[in-house]
């Protein structure tokens, strides 16, 4: 029997199991559109911005490990899922993005609403498809669903004509394909492991260094079993953090440029480095030539490239962080490493990260008992820049999984749509979205999304009227010269939230911060809580960029006597 | 995983097996443009299979550079395989057009010099004559420079294209140069 592209598409994602896509409609879509009703099993989530989209398909596909689907139209529907397309690519998130296209014959021409969006997002794509036969789509869905998921994973893009839509055509629907130039590699190599076991044993003073991909492969039990067998302790960079309780033991934290300073120091002195799922990001390593110069690195990625490209690996080990972990993990010795674990101790008591003495409001202490009142166990999304650092440090997360932030990109705006998404794929959880009052106008009219779909997502804006992060960067490299970062008019958010008929309160007193969290969590619907926090008020401790440690601010209101002697 | 760090920048000549895809060959520019790779030369052509090309690189770089391209090549999911075979023992050749200013009383002299370097006439004019050689890249350019003093018109070369000798199975490497990785 014949079908329409359009109902090949919708039957080709329900044969993926996806459940739920996130899009905007428009004219060469329209199509697709119009067979949704056919497919009520394909639920649709209607959001007030393509970038909202992408974004939500992001957050949905962090927190349920599965693929995220977005659409959109051509031309300016497209080029506005470009922020969410280079997001996931940055922070390697199965997304599979669908376009419509201009009709077949109008392509090349400059019709209205014709992009080129598969040139402009080669760069931001792990790969792309243009369909020009209907009866390709099921085939292609196919792909993008297993490059999008395996391997590294990351954003595909299928561009689809408005005409291909509307075609009528005979399809099968394949069980597997056959992508000659995508094999990845999941086991590691057996002589590398045991290089790597035989480093493990001649180090006195390791490290584990979790990144992203301890929790793209759901590694985190893996890990927890190989740092309690080997007893080493452990790092997570920004996007590994919540793959390892921050209750245990063995957790040191997160390091580099805002990073607790004993994590940083931890690496330093560290001999060796068992890298998995990270790659030696410019915001961990700081200067590469200085950076953990005394330290033998066992590295393990599933994507090659990642191995020495910025950092050389003594042992490299290509694989899946899950698959390689099972493989060390009868292998390696039991081991306990008392001294370096007290001298991690030291390191925390000398630099400790902890809220400072203020008169006003500080974003850390409203997060500290936002982590205290949610037990280390809501769901966390937030945007970029000071309060994304501020809750990387100061929310302890003691559950797998639960912290959603753009890592790589760096994209403001990016705190409510993945809360859209997260809270769609785990209605079980609560989900707390930490903005900043900079990136919250970025995307706020998502708040409309979230109320028509009765989402109970809770929002904490920091509101320090302010670029936060670019006022502090003006005040330590440009002499205090504060261009454009100040907000002299910002909406009034209660009022705003309200009017989304969103629950809303505003707290500018330290003694309101727990009652209205709590008030929040107890709410069942979605609230926004506006923080009105100092605004002068900075990120420690700060590395600037391309230094190492060495050249390390702390916050000058925390030094300990010790601290003071060292400096 | 680098055996040479440090290793002194030198041309590197890199194969890679691609699918016919439309836009094949962006996304592999792409690739070198946007990690500021820098690119010598890039010869592509259809392979003895249907549906693949082979692309032929020469990369300026040290090894690490090398390592890197074809790496970043081989994450492209229309790059079937990729090798750096520099260090092999390889056959590299290049075609190059020219067409040279030829009177009645150079052109003699002119196919004097074709024939010392194995060359063709392939097109004569009144006033010039093209000529079509092979070889690697300092042969053309010998012949360049000499053929320079009559008038060289126009230039046209193909880059370079590279195979390795003999019969290795598994010279296109997918399989060796992951082991080296692993």
């Amino acid at each position: 029997m014949k079908k329409s592209g359009a109902q090949l598409v919708c039957e080709a994602l329900l044969r993926e199991g996806v459940e739920v896509v996130f899009g905007i409609p428009g004219g060469a879509i329209l199509p697709l559109y119009q067979t949704l009703p056919q497919y009520p099993h394909l639920r649709h989530i209607l959001t007030r911005h393509e970038e909202g989209a992408a974004m939500a398909a992001d957050g949905y596909a962090r927190v349920t490990g599965k693929v995220g689907v977005c659409w959109a139209t051509s031309g300016p529907g497209a080029t506005d899922l470009i922020t969410g397309i280079a997001n996931a690519m940055m922070d390697s998130v199965p997304v599979v993005a669908i376009t419509g296209q201009v009709s077949r014959k109008a392509i090349g021409t400059d019709a209205f609403q014709e992009t080129d969006i598969i040139g402009i997002c080669l760069p931001i794509t792990k790969h792309s498809y243009q369909v020009w036969r209907a009866a390709d789509l099921p085939r292609v869905v196919k792909e993008a669903f297993v490059i999008a998921s395996t391997g590294r994973p990351g954003p595909v893009l299928i561009d689809i004509p408005k005409d291909v839509f509307t075609e009528q055509a005979e399809a099968e629907f394949p069980e597997t394909v056959e992508i000659p130039g995508h094999r990845p590699v999941l086991e590691g190599h057996p002589a590398q492991l045991r290089r790597a076991v035989r480093l493990i044993q001649e180090a006195r003073r390791p490290l584990i260094l979790a990144g992203h991909g301890v929790l793209i492969s759901r590694a985190w039990d893996e890990l927890r079993a190989f740092a309690e067998k080997t007893g080493i302790p452990v790092i997570t960079t920004l996007l590994g953090i919540s793959a390892f309780p921050a209750d245990h033991v063995l957790y040191v934290g997160m390091p580099g440029m805002h990073g607790a300073a004993y994590a940083s120091l931890a690496i330093d002195e560290a001999d060796l480095l068992i890298a998995l799922g990270m790659r030696f990001d410019d915001r961990v390593t700081g200067n590469l030539e200085a950076f953990a110069r005394g330290a033998k690195v066992i590295h393990v990625d599933i994507d090659p490239a990642e191995i020495g490209k910025n950092r050389k690996a003594d042992v490299p080990i290509v694989g899946d962080v899950r698959h390689v972990l099972r493989q060390l993990l009868p292998i390696v010795p039991h081991s306990s490493y008392p001294q370096w674990l007290a001298r991690i101790e030291q390191l925390k008591r000398e630099h400790p990260l902890r809220v400072p003495d203020s008169k006003g409001l500080l974003p850390q202490e409203i997060i500290e008992h936002l982590s205290d009142i949610t037990g280390g166990r809501a769901i966390i999304t937030t945007g970029v820049g000071q309060h994304q650092m501020w809750a990387a440090q100061f929310y302890k997360f003691v559950e797998p999984n639960l912290f959603l932030t753009s890592g790589g990109l760096g994209a403001m705006g990016y705190e409510v749509p993945s809360a859209i998404g997260a809270q769609i794929g785990r209605p079980d959880k609560m989900v707390w979205s930490i903005a900043g009052d900079g990136g919250f106008q970025m995307t706020m009219c998502e708040l409309a999304t979230v109320v028509e779909n009765r989402l109970p997502i809770k929002f904490a804006i920091i509101n320090n009227r302010s670029l936060g992060m670019v006022r502090q960067w003006q005040q330590v490299f440009y002499q205090r010269s504060y261009v454009a970062s100040c907000y002299e008019c910002n909406p009034d958010f209660v009022k705003l939230a309200e009017a989304y008929g969103i629950r809303a309160l505003r707290v500018t007193d330290r003694k309101q911060v727990r009652t209205a969290i709590e008030e929040a969590c107890e709410h069942p619907g979605p609230v926004l809580v506006d923080f009105l926090v100092e605004q002068e008020e900075n990120v420690y401790p700060f590395i600037p960029p391309g230094m190492s440690v060495k050249e390390l601010i702390e916050d000058p209101r925390l030094r300990s006597p010790q601290a003071e002697r060292m400096l | 995983m680098s055996p040479s760090d440090g290793s002194s920048p030198t041309y590197h000549t890199i194969v890679a097996l691609v699918r016919d895809q439309p836009g094949v060959l962006s996304r592999v520019s792409g690739v070198i443009r946007r990690r500021n790779f820098n690119i010598a030369s890039l010869s592509v052509g259809h392979s003895e299979q249907e549906g693949l090309s082979r692309m032929t690189f020469v990369v300026y770089g040290d090894d690490e550079v090398a390592e890197q391209v074809t790496k970043q090549l081989r994450k492209l999911v229309d790059v079937v395989k990729v090798s750096d075979i520099t260090r092999e023992n390889i056959v590299a050749r290049e075609l190059a057009l020219i067409k040279v200013r030829a009177t009645p009383q150079t052109r003699s002299e002119i196919i004097q010099l074709v024939d010392i370097f194995r060359a063709n006439i392939v097109d004569v004019a009144p006033e010039s004559l093209i000529i079509e050689v092979t070889g690697d890249e300092d042969k053309i350019e010998s012949l360049i420079r000499l053929l320079r003093s009559f008038g060289i018109r126009e230039v046209m070369r193909s880059g370079r294209l590279a195979m390795m000798r003999g019969m290795p199975a598994e010279a296109e490497g997918g399989a060796r140069e992951r082991g080296e990785s692993a």
